[in-house]
């Protein structure tokens, strides 16, 4: 089936970050996951007060230092070194999950492998297991967070959809997933099932739907 | 006079014996407690299990105990490192046991051992591989898994200041498991980089109180590297 879709212009993934960082209103505490979530913080508008959390005890996480400011004993949960912004703390980690799982953050930005769409997520393991299983906070987030908006590519390199009916990964969470942006849109999961919120710039519905395992719905 | 300091590594970790199930602070390499660590290798003990956050050290105490095939049985939410791969290669050959615990459930699993919870229910893991074959209830129409306490014979811990009567602060990142560790343990020890002064540590400052910790020992070794 891909093969026969004529090619289109998607997103890439700094803009993808920056669509999201869009909707993302002043006074909300997120947590953004390691690898391309994390891009989402450079886009947040200077004006607009987002607090940053990461697992391993950080509220207020602020931009990478430079590199002749470096402080040791300030890292954010992918190891990176960074900084705290005015407004920050620090707790430890059952307070710090205590944060995820009792509904206090607002939003988690996670990576996927595939997203159902009856908000089913799965983004820890694909079941190959070369590397040997980890999986972090991957599913206290996915459990915990009020909204869990997931940022990954449309479809696989080879382009077989990561929006499906049902996740053939092993799950990371149920029914948690709550918006999708993807190179090629912006994607509600609803009670009803994945709904269109926004396309890529010159991508139709019939484009998206073409590359989409699950019936999509306009909004 | 009470009097928790111990005047070396060796002293701190004497007790630490063959099959002992040890929790590790720190989050990284930050607010590990690495000389504590390496001490235990030196010792040459066997066949321990480590509840730790990580597993993937390149270096450092924890990367010396899997080297030398001191561990039976890690117990953590994230074994994988960018730059080692000495966890791994035991696990595929076979070598080393793996408990995976997503790491808000090891965090209150410690947590709930050390404030005598002997288990509970989380939503956290429900549905997935990581929750199968637990005990499950819905509570108010969510699906929950029943998560045991975690306990161990010793914590070791690194905190930045600690006074004589094993009052504890942390840095910054470092602290990350460090507190919850210290009570979920038998024997509590500590490795500090500063001592505090005659006054001991502010009341207010205190992050762990000292009645979870059994042992300290002054390490000064400077700023973690990643």
């Amino acid at each position: 089936m891909p093969d026969t879709l004529t090619p289109i212009k998607t997103l890439t993934r700094e803009q993808m970050a920056a669509r999201l960082a869009q909707d993302i209103p002043e006074g909300w505490y997120v947590n953004l996951g390691i690898g391309a979530p994390t891009l989402v913080a450079n886009y947040v508008s200077a004006d607009r007060e987002v607090i940053f959390h990461s697992e391993n005890g950080l509220l207020g996480v602020g931009p990478a230092p430079a590199p002749d400011a470096v402080e040791p004993w300030l890292i954010n949960a992918g190891k990176q070194y960074i900084t705290l912004v005015q407004g920050a703390s620090t707790f430890d980690s059952a307070e710090s999950f205590g944060i995820i799982r009792g509904g206090h953050l607002d939003l988690a930005v996670l990576g996927g492998y595939e997203v159902a769409e009856n908000g089913d997520l799965a983004n820890w393991s694909t079941g190959a297991n070369d590397a040997g299983p980890a999986v972090g906070g991957a599913m206290d987030l996915g459990a915990g967070a009020k909204q869990v908006w997931v940022l990954m590519d449309h479809t696989t390199k080879s382009g077989q959809p990561k929006l499906v009916e049902r996740c053939s990964y092993p799950l990371t969470a149920l029914g948690s997933v709550t918006r999708v942006y993807t190179n090629m849109a912006v994607i509600d999961v609803t009670p009803d099932g994945f709904v269109l919120r926004d396309a890529a710039p010159g991508l139709t519905f019939d484009d998206i739907q073409a590359r989409t395992g699950a019936t999509l719905r306009r909004g | 006079m009470i009097n928790k300091f111990v005047p070396d590594l060796q002293t701190a970790i004497a007790d630490v014996h063959d099959g002992a199930v040890m929790m590790l602070g720190g989050f990284g390499s930050v607010g590990m407690p690495d000389q504590l660590i390496e001490a235990v290798a030196d010792k040459g003990v066997r066949d321990l299990t480590l509840i730790a956050n990580n597993a993937g050290a390149a270096f450092g105490g924890m990367a010396v105990l899997l080297q030398k095939r001191a561990v039976e049985k890690v117990v953590c939410s994230y074994p994988r490192s960018a730059n080692s791969t000495f966890f791994v290669d035991l696990y595929r050959e076979g070598k080393i046991k793996l408990e995976l615990v997503p790491q808000g459930t090891l965090a209150e699993r410690i947590r709930a051992a050390a404030a005598g919870i002997p288990a509970f229910f989380t939503p956290t893991g429900a549905g997935t591989q990581l929750g199968a074959g637990k005990e499950t209830r819905e509570i108010n129409g969510k699906l929950c898994v029943l998560e045991q306490a975690l306990f161990a014979d010793f914590a070791l811990l690194e905190s930045w200041e600690a006074d004589r009567f094993g009052n504890l602060t942390y840095r910054l990142a470092g602290r990350n498991f460090n507190p919850i560790m210290a009570g979920a343990a038998k024997t509590t020890i500590v490795q500090t980089q500063h001592i505090a002064g005659p006054e001991g540590i502010a009341a207010d400052d205190v992050m762990t109180p000292g009645i979870f910790v059994n042992r300290v020992v002054h390490i000064p070794y400077g700023d973690p590297v990643l």
